[in-house]
């Protein structure tokens, strides 16, 4: 039993992750509809920004502040210089390439501008752990990731169903034509959710790379996986979807590690499995809106 | 008829003159019109030369070089496999080089354990690689777009563990090396590395007329007709779910005999890198855009300049070999940004505008003299 709640604690640590950016993944795809593949690696670079400025002696609150409003400022600009250029050609395929474009870009150049070493990046929580049920520990880190992103949702939720703006937001995903004739500003909107977006991966990605002991330039790649894995399993347009699916399947991956030895070094395959059973039975995810279509 | 009246109406890009033909309906199907004398010229004129380079290619380069066009024309042949299920069928799949894993590992399991000759295993992981795509096209029924390309994103993660797990290779890593006698050369006078290069070329023209013929045949108008307008299609007496899953078959087939060949061009199978696959998938879905999606050339063309922006992005700048990646990436979002269609979609635009300019002189001269001649619209 000890083992057990261990391993479910363990598993909730790494869903929180996933969770996290999982949710940057449905806010970009909520207020623009496009599938960013380089959502992990902006909130690499961003990442490796918010450690840089601790090395400087910043306390690590304010670097991931700053980092983040880099992050905000980068992810506007790169919607409106790569994007939208070629979000009116006829292939929808064309706004993945140029995210696979930045994915291979902004990896390497991460390589560049910071270096190959693995670097350390404090944590803004407290050091340690508390006892929890029993015999069970659960770290401090992990605590805090569960808070900040408790936070998250409550505050995007708010944002994106209890406000104009969100509305405004939410008006340009699902038609960006309708929405113009009613006044709203699309391009503006647009901007505002890869740069909200891309502010939140600067978060996950800080808070992440500070819960390990030591990360590098291949920090987001399995995450953005299982974070992928998270936000379909969720129902892609769904903020508590993306939450409660990250968990599951961390909390999953982790027990099939420990109990289902068939599946040794392949555990993967259950969240996949999951993944698979939930979109045979529910196509739109566990939360996700079921759209009607007009033939 | 209507389609001659629906023509004058409004004419298509790079069609001829609309042409009254009062004795027989025209046979040749909307979706591929016939084009004007001068864009067939072109095409015939650019086909030989093409032909004629790929023969003398091989003989022409050193055999590293020689490894890196077949390694193209393999790329080519997944690349066409995704673009029939992606370009024309509108199944997103970024998990093709699971089906390309599949191949590979099953013509090198089957020479290094089985003791087979290469060349029959390259049928066995088409039907392998084809079984799978039938087990994967069933459930990706169910999915659509965005989550079918997550679905099979996960399957191109997946595989490098499943091969991992099962395949014992030499000290126990999933990673096989086929010795270099089992892919020598089957014609004397031909080189190892030229024959693996005619192979894989014979394969590739092989599977892209083939390609050609069934998107042009009731298969290909059926495949369109679903990824345009599913329930139109199927009140027209389309079986969705029949389509689809051929259509995930034959693709995952293409990908699987890629695999197979990659084994011959490579001499290994590779199971230890957990994203190599996830890569491969990506590099077939870059051949068709920057290609040319929904094309039948565009594969070929996309892969052959993914080859050559990848090897010429290695090393250009000294000393900075960690930027390759990213002039790799840039030179992608660049073709996208200056070629949206695709590099054949530029330039059949470049070759309509030319033979629009041709036809409205034709129409001109034929308006000015007799009624025209029929045999114009062939």
């Amino acid at each position: 039993m000890q083992l057990f709640i261990e391993q479910v604690l363990n598993g909730i640590g790494n869903g929180v992750v996933y969770g996290s950016v999982a949710l940057a993944l449905v806010l970009i795809f909520r207020t623009t509809g496009v599938l960013n593949f380089a959502q992990g690696e902006m909130a690499l670079f961003s990442t490796y920004i918010s450690w840089k400025l601790t090395t400087t002696g910043m306390p690590v609150v304010g670097a991931i502040a700053i980092s983040m409003a880099i992050a905000f400022v980068a992810g506007a600009l790169i919607e409106r210089t790569l994007i939208r250029p070629v979000e009116t050609a006829r292939s929808p395929l064309n706004v993945v390439i140029i995210t696979l474009g930045l994915f291979l870009g902004l990896n390497s150049l991460v390589q560049l501008v910071f270096g190959t070493d693995p670097q350390r990046m404090p944590s803004p929580f407290p050091s340690g752990s508390v006892s929890f049920l029993g015999d069970a520990r659960i770290q401090k880190d992990t605590i805090g990731l569960v808070v900040v992103l408790l936070a998250e949702c409550v505050l995007l939720w708010l944002l994106l169903n209890r406000t104009r703006l969100g509305l405004k937001l939410r008006a340009v995903a699902a038609n960006p034509d309708s929405a113009r004739l009613h006044g709203i500003r699309a391009g503006s909107m647009l901007m505002l959710g890869w740069a909200m977006s891309a502010a939140l991966g600067a978060l996950a990605g800080s808070l992440v790379a500070a819960e390990r002991t030591a990360f590098d330039s291949s920090l987001m790649q399995t995450i953005l996986v299982y974070a992928l894995a998270a936000a379909a399993l969720g129902g892609f347009d769904s903020i508590w979807g993306a939450i409660f699916a990250g968990l599951v399947v961390g909390v999953a991956d982790a027990l099939t590690i420990q109990y289902v030895d068939p599946l040794d070094g392949i555990e993967v395959v259950l969240p996949l499995a999951l993944i698979l059973v939930v979109l045979v039975v529910m196509p739109n995810g566990l939360f996700g809106k079921r759209t009607v279509e007009r033939v | 008829m209507s389609e001659q009246s629906g023509a004058a109406l409004e004419p298509a890009i790079g069609e001829a003159p609309p042409v009254v033909e009062p004795t027989e309906p025209t046979t040749t199907p909307s979706l591929w019109p016939s084009v004007p004398r001068s864009v067939l010229v072109a095409r015939i004129a650019i086909g030989v030369v093409l032909a004629a380079a790929a023969l003398y290619a091989p003989f022409y380069f050193e055999p590293a070089l020689n490894r890196v066009l077949s390694q193209a024309i393999y790329i080519a042949i997944a690349a066409m496999g995704l673009n029939l299920l992606t370009g024309f069928n509108g199944q997103v799949s970024i998990g093709h080089g699971a089906f390309f894993g599949v191949g590979a590992f099953t013509s090198a399991i089957l020479i290094v354990d089985h003791g087979w000759s290469y060349e029959p295993t390259i049928v066995v992981a088409a039907l392998l690689s084809a079984a799978l795509g039938v087990a994967v096209g069933v459930p990706a029924l169910r999915v659509r777009g965005l989550y079918l390309a997550l679905v099979t994103l996960g399957l191109a993660v997946l595989f490098p563990r499943v091969a991992q797990r099962f395949v014992d290779g030499s000290g126990g890593v999933a990673l096989l090396r086929p010795a270099r006698r089992n892919f020598s050369s089957l014609i004397t006078g031909l080189d190892d590395d030229q024959w693996a290069y005619f192979l894989s070329l014979a394969i590739m023209v092989a599977l892209f007329v083939l390609a050609w013929n069934l998107v042009r045949g009731r298969m290909g108008r059926a495949m369109i007709a679903v990824r345009d307008q599913e329930i139109a299609a199927t009140t027209v007496g389309v079986s969705l779910a029949r389509t689809k899953v051929a259509t995930f078959a034959v693709s995952a087939a293409y990908a699987g005999v890629a695999g197979s060949l990659s084994v011959m061009v490579d001499r290994i199978a590779d199971g230890t890198n957990p994203i190599l696959y996830f890569q491969r998938s990506i590099e077939f879905l870059v051949a068709v855009v920057i290609g040319g999606a929904a094309t039948i050339l565009g594969p070929a063309v996309g892969a052959l300049l993914l080859v050559v922006l990848r090897r010429n992005t290695e090393g250009l700048i000294e000393g900075k070999e960690i930027l390759s990646p990213a002039l790799f990436g840039a030179a992608l979002i660049a073709i996208v940004f200056v070629l949206p269609e695709g590099v054949v979609g530029g330039v059949r635009r470049l070759l309509a505008r030319l033979g629009r300019r041709s036809a409205a002189r034709a129409a001109v001269a034929a308006a000015a003299s007799t009624p025209p001649d029929a045999n114009d619209s062939q």
